[in-house]
């Protein structure tokens, strides 16, 4: 190097720095301030070897300006501001030569950068475009191939689909879909969607797809039933979606449809076996209460409760299968006359319910009654045997609004319970007063021995005075129940009620351990004035075969004398009875009590039979009494009937008890015929231990 | 609307693209027209528009430099754009030649210039993505490939989290991210603020929002939300130019003008 280029040196290198000043902040270049300051220096020194070579190497300029461009200088602020700087550099040179080449090196600068800019442009822009060509075929061939799969999505699917306009014409549908419908898809896609109403369709199936085509809803899921081609009926799961365009307006609409016809008849199958008895096949208690309800919604209920007469010993005399086919053609023929308009089912074992529901006959409910008697009736030919079968029916028919559903059963229930007790084979009509009292009854009957364990009967005595010197000589005992909200309650409120549900066993078994305790503490505070105690005795006692056994230990236990101790049964219980309990009346006998007929005169008595009874005294029923109240002036026949009776009775050897004297004119009557004893308000109502004691004591 | 993810976008050269836009600044010619004058309307908004981005780039050269001293050798950057000058392979391959870069963009014409670029490099992968899926993108097989997740891992998020307006869903992609990469792991936002420039930042984003994208900027305090708590490297969340530079030489007097905050945050 000369030394002329030595002192060059520093301007150089100084120019590199103003050099980076003046661009450094222009365009990005991924070079910081030192690599940049590097970049410029290298620049800078090539150009001023061109610059000062013998030769101007006007190509090395172009290449320089070019490097400019390489180095990313890309913005024109960059060239213009380098030009500046270089011309003002070369411009002030202390070289004639280099202020003499400014102007060209400045032009072959320029034209180096802008032919590289030029190119690299060109080339950028190629890149970029074909980017974008290669961007938009791969996003085309991302859309063909998701096309093609939702191609293959559709015709391939096990589930039908189909496309279709929001208007309603359907598009396409996929081969599922023709085969589900039988259509081809071709004819498919001529029919309008709203050509696929079906009878069946649920109600809100065709609101929801009005809710999708005006676009406030986007899907829906019901299930329907669509007409095949061939008429045939599917049922199909079906869901309903809306599509939309991009500026999300209802475009298009997509079903998706599974078959699910066998699943459908699976469901109605079970649901009929719900509702529906196996045996016979009519509607069962579920679907009777269902149906109750809604016949209780509206306005007025009949029904007719059927229950069939001594069905049990049909079953045991022909078998249970053939009770069942008795069961199996009571049901057809009940069906057959009554079950177009009204329902009949089966709720029990041999219980059928026919429930009214077509009023247009206003007495329905009484008619139906007639006919399913009717019906019942008819000869049954099983088995090559003729069979006949008899029921009883209860029917209630009342304003649904005074009643409930449980009430209108129990109704029922106890109207068919009247049938049964009149005499079977018949109906009876709901009566509210008589469903009151059977209420009643059945709550008396229920509350019974808890009353008897408690302590709420006790006992009364009626005195029984001989009438020849008006001496007490005994006591009829008799039961009374201090109910708690019904009051006092006498035997006949409850007896007929214990007698029903077999409770008069025990009671009566109470009423008489309590009288003979009360007979031995009697006896042993008045021993000379010995009473009789008499006890009303049930027939349902006298038909138990334990009864003298529990007798004989009662007595035993009690240390009654048993010749003192009378049991009373009424006249037509005992002229009833024959067999064993005959048997067991003479083993009561036996055991040395007494037995009195009780109303005599009342029943049909066989008085051939009167004398092989161990009965021992009569007592004559209060009619027979009361008409004597006349005294003297009384009807004399009825005079000549009461001393007839007494005559025979002491020919037969039976004592006689007047019942219920009220007066002292049939008291003289009764005496002047002869009557042993009597009984009766004239003397004194059943009344406590007390008044008895205080008669014995006092003799009044 | 958003378009079912089985129909992919097509190609809209007459519709400005932020990757392309972003070219222009920097002074390529990887753009269309309607890019450029998408471009010219911000500069004329903003007139130090291509200093601010190109403050923008040198960041990000200084954060992946930062990243790899510390060890890291695999990044993925998100939002990538289009490949211009100075690209995140290029810094890493020249620190460690064996570093791996994977690009994630979802402009499918970004996409594909970069693949086009990188062809033929073992060490790059270019997958079209969005990050608003951040877990599915680092789930990508392709990614997985060239990446290894049980590692550290640089995430760059330069310039793109200003295209989710929503804070939530900005929030939660920084998290996605933070969640599902190893210990050791750095994460570097940048990001635009209106805290300066505000006129011109605040037309900046309405020019965005009305043409381009949906864009918010964000103050610095929101930005450094962004992080949802993970450390900080020195000095923070700081403007741009501010952020380690790397000498003193290189700040000019305008760093404190400067609209946009960027931060490294260290997981794990």
């Amino acid at each position: 190097m000369d030394s002329a280029q030595q002192p060059s040196r520093r301007p150089v290198t100084n120019l590199a720095r103003r050099w980076a000043q003046a661009i450094g902040g222009i365009s990005y270049v991924s070079l910081n301030r030192r690599e940049l300051r590097g970049f410029l220096d290298d620049l800078t020194a090539r150009l001023s070897a061109a610059v000062r070579a013998p030769e101007l190497d006007l190509a090395m300029v172009r290449e320089i300006g070019a490097s400019m461009v390489h180095g990313h200088f890309t913005i024109t602020p960059a060239l213009e501001r380098t030009l500046e700087l270089l011309g003002d550099e070369m411009a002030n040179s202390d070289s004639d030569t280099v202020r003499g080449r400014c102007l060209p090196v400045l032009s072959a600068f320029a034209a180096g950068y802008a032919d590289a800019l030029h190119a690299r442009t060109l080339a950028e822009q190629q890149r970029i475009t074909v980017a974008a060509i290669a961007a938009q075929r791969d996003a085309e061939l991302a859309h063909r191939t998701s096309e093609n799969r939702f191609k293959a999505l559709f015709s391939d699917a096990a589930i039908g689909i189909s496309i279709g306009t929001v208007q309603g014409q359907i598009l396409e549908v996929n081969r599922a879909m023709c085969e589900m419908f039988g259509y081809s898809r071709d004819e498919f896609i001529t029919h309008g969607v709203t050509e696929f109403v079906h009878p069946h369709d649920a109600d809100e199936t065709w609101d929801l797809y009005g809710q999708l085509t005006d676009g406030t809803r986007d899907h829906f899921r019901v299930e329907k039933p669509f007409y095949r081609a061939d008429g045939s009926m599917i049922w199909t799961d079906l869901v309903v979606s809306l599509l939309r365009d991009d500026d999300g307006a209802p475009k298009y609409m997509v079903a998706m449809m599974e078959d699910i016809t066998e699943r459908h008849e699976l469901h109605a199958r079970l649901r009929h076996q719900a509702l529906h008895d196996p045996l016979t096949g009519l509607p069962n208690r579920t679907m009777f209460q269902e149906r109750l309800e809604v016949a209780v919604r509206g306005g007025r209920v009949g029904l007719c409760y059927l229950d069939l007469d001594g069905f049990k010993a049909i079953n045991d005399t022909v078998g249970h299968a053939t009770g069942d086919e008795v069961l199996i053609e009571i049901g057809n023929r009940l069906t057959a006359r009554l079950g177009s308009a009204h329902l009949v089912s089966r709720i029990g074992g041999d219980e059928f319910v026919v429930l009214v529901e077509d009023w247009t006959d206003p007495d329905a409910a009484v008619t139906v009654a007639r006919e399913a008697l009717a019906a019942v009736h008819e000869p049954l030919w099983l088995n090559r045997r003729s069979l006949t079968v008899s029921a009883s029916a209860g029917v209630v028919d009342m304003p649904s609004a005074d009643t409930t559903v449980g009430e209108l059963m129990k109704a029922a229930d106890t109207t068919l319970y009247r049938a049964k007790s009149e005499g079977r084979n018949r109906w009876a009509l709901f009566d509210a007063d008589r469903h009151a009292q059977d209420v009643t009854r059945y709550e008396l009957a229920t509350a019974l021995p808890t009353a008897l364990a408690e302590g709420q009967l006790f006992l009364r005595y009626q005195p029984l005075v001989r009438l020849r010197d008006e001496k007490l000589v005994g006591v009829e005992a008799l039961v009374r129940w201090q109910h708690p909200t019904l009051g006092r309650l006498g035997p006949n409120d409850f007896i007929s009620v214990a007698e029903s549900t077999g409770v008069i066993y025990s009671l009566g078994l109470w009423v008489l351990r309590t009288a003979c305790e009360q007979a031995v503490a009697w006896r042993e505070k008045f021993p000379d004035q010995p009473l009789v105690i008499s006890v009303n005795l049930a027939p349902y006692q006298v038909r138990e075969a334990q009864l003298i056994d529990d007798v004989r230990r009662l007595i035993a236990e009690t240390g009654v004398d048993p010749a003192y101790l009378q049991l009373e049964l009424t006249e037509s219980a005992i002229m009833a009875s024959s067999g064993e309990p005959l048997d067991t009346l003479r083993a009561l006998a036996g055991l040395g009590l007494r037995i009195a007929i009780d109303d005599f005169g009342t029943g049909y008595s066989n008085l051939a039979y009167l004398r092989s009874l161990p009965v021992s005294s009569l007592k004559l029923a209060g009619p027979f009494v009361t008409n004597l109240h006349a005294g003297a002036d009384s009807d004399p026949q009825d005079q000549a009937v009461v001393g007839t009776l007494i005559s025979l009775a002491h020919s037969l050897g039976l004592t006689v008890t007047a019942e219920g004297v009220e007066t002292r004119a049939q008291l003289e009557t009764l005496r002047l015929l002869d009557c042993d004893t009597a009984q009766g308000f004239l003397y004194a109502r059943p009344a406590p231990p007390q008044t008895i004691e205080d008669w014995l004591v006092t003799g009044q | 609307m958003d378009r079912p993810s089985w129909v992919p976008g097509g190609v809209d050269i007459e519709q400005p693209s932020v990757a392309r836009v972003y070219d222009y600044y920097l002074g390529g010619s990887h753009n269309f027209e309607a890019d450029r004058q998408f471009a010219e309307r911000v500069i004329a908004a903003v007139p130090d528009m291509r200093w601010v981005i190109s403050e923008n780039r040198s960041f990000l050269r200084r954060a992946v430099r930062f990243m790899v001293s510390e060890g890291i050798d695999q990044f993925v950057d998100l939002g990538s754009g289009i490949p211009t000058v100075g690209n995140v392979h290029e810094v890493v391959a020249s620190l460690n030649p064996r570093g791996r870069v994977v690009y994630i963009d979802h402009d499918p014409v970004a996409v594909a210039h970069s693949r086009a670029i990188l062809n033929g490099n073992p060490n790059t992968a270019v997958i079209a993505g969005d990050l608003r899926s951040p877990k599915a993108v680092l789930a990508n097989p392709e990614l997985q490939r060239l990446v290894d997740l049980s590692r550290p891992v640089g995430v760059l998020l330069n310039a793109v989290l200003h295209f989710v307006p929503d804070d939530d869903e900005a929030g939660a992609i920084v998290a996605a991210v933070t969640d599902n990469v190893a210990a050791g792991s750095y994460v570097a936002i940048s990001h635009a603020s209106a805290d300066q420039m505000r006129d011109g930042a605040h037309r900046t984003e309405s020019l965005y929002n009305q043409s381009v994208a949906a864009m918010a900027m964000r103050s610095r305090a929101q930005v450094a939300a962004l992080f949802g708590g993970s450390p900080l490297v020195d000095p923070g969340v700081v403007q741009i130019p501010l952020w380690r530079p790397e000498s003193l030489d290189d700040l000019s007097e305008q760093a404190e003008r400067y609209p946009g905050y960027a931060g490294v945050a260290r997981i794990g």
